[in-house]
């Protein structure tokens, strides 16, 4: 989200189930890659690498809950952002990972309503499948907490973002945002008081 | 207040908290791995010239040592570079440290009462030094390197308390297994956990690391045990400073409080099966699985306890023809006490291998990766597809003494079919 906007558009690429931990977003034998653009290249690579393949920038990954559980690394949230992923809708998020989308500047979107409910996998059907399928066209507003369906037209409800989160967001991630506070305007870190 | 609510109040200067509120709290530790070097440069962006503190980071490499390629040797040598142009003054190099969550404790940098966070999802494990530990990202800590301090939801906390004993070859491994298993991957989600109770007050300062390490895998942000004269006594030899003890309140209020029964509710040993650290079931329902690789080590069941009981089982015997046993102490410290005990020496008559110090093939990165079609018995913490090797691999969790009799036996067994009653223990010198 280069300009901060806390309303986004895309188009849901993929509807995975619970549980998507690091390792199936960004397998730990990438994790020597510190390029942040790079970790794009092996996003989802072991188990479904066709969501990469056909990913345009903007476009936006269902998951059920816990998505993102697991390690701490970055490099899960860098993947799906320097991929082009605009947002990432579930019904939950592992904690680590959900910090780590926003200080990157990814949206994380919390929402039970949209996403799906129970285990989804080979052998375990979900409880209650998405609500979103591949390819709607979805308007995100994130402070208002909705996710406007514009295929299905309908609109289902998500956490609004809390203001920390969203000041991070708007200024693209945590980077920027200390660049900011701290460079621009010639601030010393070590004089700040809690 | 709660442990949790206890640590974040004090390291934000509020009298109290409560769960949901948001603080900003001051950093007391900043630990990271290999991953300093993400740190480094996202901290470079930022642009601010000079860490906070160089006193309270701590740089631990375990994840790849010795360097096993070229790129890694390069990140090596730049985080050396950084250490020695920052001034800061705590970094573990090859040779000299182990994984991380034992290295901090063993060298005296936890106390309880503390706020620790660390590059690194298991930071929780020092939770069983009566800190608040947790993990955050390398942008995250770019953020705290630069300012010092960190904005914390504070978590509501869950409480456990085991009553009871465990039984002969039953471990803190499969307590906590066991109740990963009954809550779920996601069971503890952004809550702090308290376990407490006679069953964990008995527990070694190792074995309780084995619960605060685990907590991460019901997705906890925190997790303690309680601060007594077992965990003083381990401390006290290694921490310089005046320590501090900390209790929840007699009132504290918690979410929710589950009660056990060590003894009753653990009949025997437990498995998380592919590919899920919550598929847990006991090792009778698992059926007849071939082993063909075994791992003892990890920042969960790496440490000296685990060797000797592994060396218990093992001892005499050999290692099924169609296994590999290899074995990763958890530092150097462990290392060195585990050759004077002699627990090396029994591993590797019984045909081990002993890998370095550090996390070995836990993430899949370091010797020990497996093939398509392997099965592996491993005393670590995950058993996500891939995570050991090949996609096509599979892992199951289990504690150290079933992985030592998983070796012998060629294939997951309980040690009770391995060691017979009447045999002298190794320990018995
Ligand atoms: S031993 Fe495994 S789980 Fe522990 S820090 Fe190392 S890689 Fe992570």
């Amino acid at each position: 989200m280069p300009d901060g906007s806390l309303k986004l558009r895309g188009r849901v690429r993929a509807v995975l189930g619970d549980n998507i931990d690091t390792d199936i977003i960004y397998p730990g034998r990438y994790l020597n890659i510190t390029d942040r653009e790079k970790t794009a290249e092996h996003l989802f690579e072991l188990v479904y690498p066709e969501i990469r393949a056909g990913l345009q920038p903007g476009d936006v990954i269902v998951a059920g809950r816990n998505f993102g559980c697991g390690s701490s690394r970055e490099q899960a949230a860098a993947a799906l952002k320097f991929a082009g992923a605009g947002a990432v809708i579930a019904a939950s998020f592992a904690r680590i990972f959900f910090r780590n989308a926003i200080n990157l500047g990814l949206a994380a979107v919390v929402s039970p309503e949209a996403a799906v409910v129970g285990h989804a996998s080979a052998c375990q059907p979900a409880a209650r499948p998405a609500m979103l399928a591949a390819g709607d066209e979805l308007e995100i507003d994130l402070v208002a907490g909705e996710i406007h369906d514009l295929t299905q037209d309908r609109i289902f409800p998500s956490a609004p973002l809390d203001p920390r989160a969203a000041e991070l967001l708007a200024a693209g991630g945590l980077i920027p945002y200390l660049k900011r506070k701290y460079i621009d305007q010639r601030r010393n870190p070590c004089l700040d008081t809690v | 207040m709660t442990l949790a609510e206890k640590i974040l109040a004090r390291a934000s200067g509020y009298d109290r908290v409560s769960p949901e509120q948001i603080v900003i709290a001051r950093v007391d530790l900043a630990m990271s791995h290999e991953n300093a070097d993400l740190v480094r440069k996202s901290f470079l962006e930022i642009g601010v010239g000079r860490v906070w503190d160089p006193s309270k980071i701590v740089i631990i490499f375990d994840h790849r040592v010795p360097a096993e390629s070229e790129k890694t040797a390069t990140t090596h040598q730049a985080i050396r570079e950084f250490v020695a142009a920052q001034g800061i003054e705590h970094f573990y190099d090859v040779g000299r440290g182990g994984i991380c969550h034992q290295v901090l404790p063993e060298n005296g940098h936890v106390r309880p009462g503390m706020l620790i966070v660390g590059t690194d999802s298991h930071t929780t494990t020092h939770g069983a030094f009566g800190a608040f530990a947790t993990g955050i990202g390398a942008t995250e800590m770019a953020g705290v390197w630069t300012e010092g301090t960190l904005w914390f939801k504070v978590p509501s906390t869950l409480r456990i308390e085991v009553e009871g004993e465990l039984r002969p070859w039953i471990s803190a491994k499969d307590l906590i297994l066991h109740l990963i298993g009954r809550l779920g991957a996601a069971g503890a989600d952004y809550r702090a956990v308290e376990f407490d109770g006679p069953a964990i007050r008995r527990m070694s300062v190792a074995s309780r690391m084995v619960l605060t390490n685990l907590a991460m895998e019901m997705g906890a942000k925190v997790a303690f045990t309680p601060v007594d004269e077992i965990l003083l006594d381990y401390l006290r030899p290694r921490v310089p400073e005046k320590l501090a003890t900390i209790a929840p309140d007699a009132d504290a209020r918690y979410e929710r409080v589950i009660r056990m029964d060590a003894g009753e509710d653990l009949a025997e040993p437990v498995i998380a099966c592919p590919h899920s650290v919550d598929r847990v079931k006991p090792l009778s329902a698992v059926g007849e699985v071939p082993v063909h690789q075994a791992v003892l080590g990890s920042c969960t069941n790496g440490r000296l306890e685990d060797l000797e009981v592994a060396a218990r089982v093992v001892a005499g015997r050999s290692i099924h023809p169609r296994t590999r046993l290899i074995v990763i102490p958890a530092s150097q410290q462990v290392y060195r006490e585990a050759m004077r005990l002699g627990y090396l020496e029994t591993l590797v008559a019984a045909g081990a291998i002993i890998n370095p110090p550090g996390c070995g093939p836990c993430v899949g990165v370091h010797q020990g990766i497996l093939a398509a079609g392997e099965t592996c018995v491993s005393s670590t913490n995950r058993n996500f597809v891939g995570r050991m090797g090949s996609k096509d691999s599979f892992v199951y969790l289990a504690s150290p003494a079933v992985v030592a009799a998983s070796a012998i036996a060629g294939k997951l067994a309980h040690p009770e079919a391995i060691v017979k009653e009447a045999e002298p223990c190794l320990t018995e010198v």
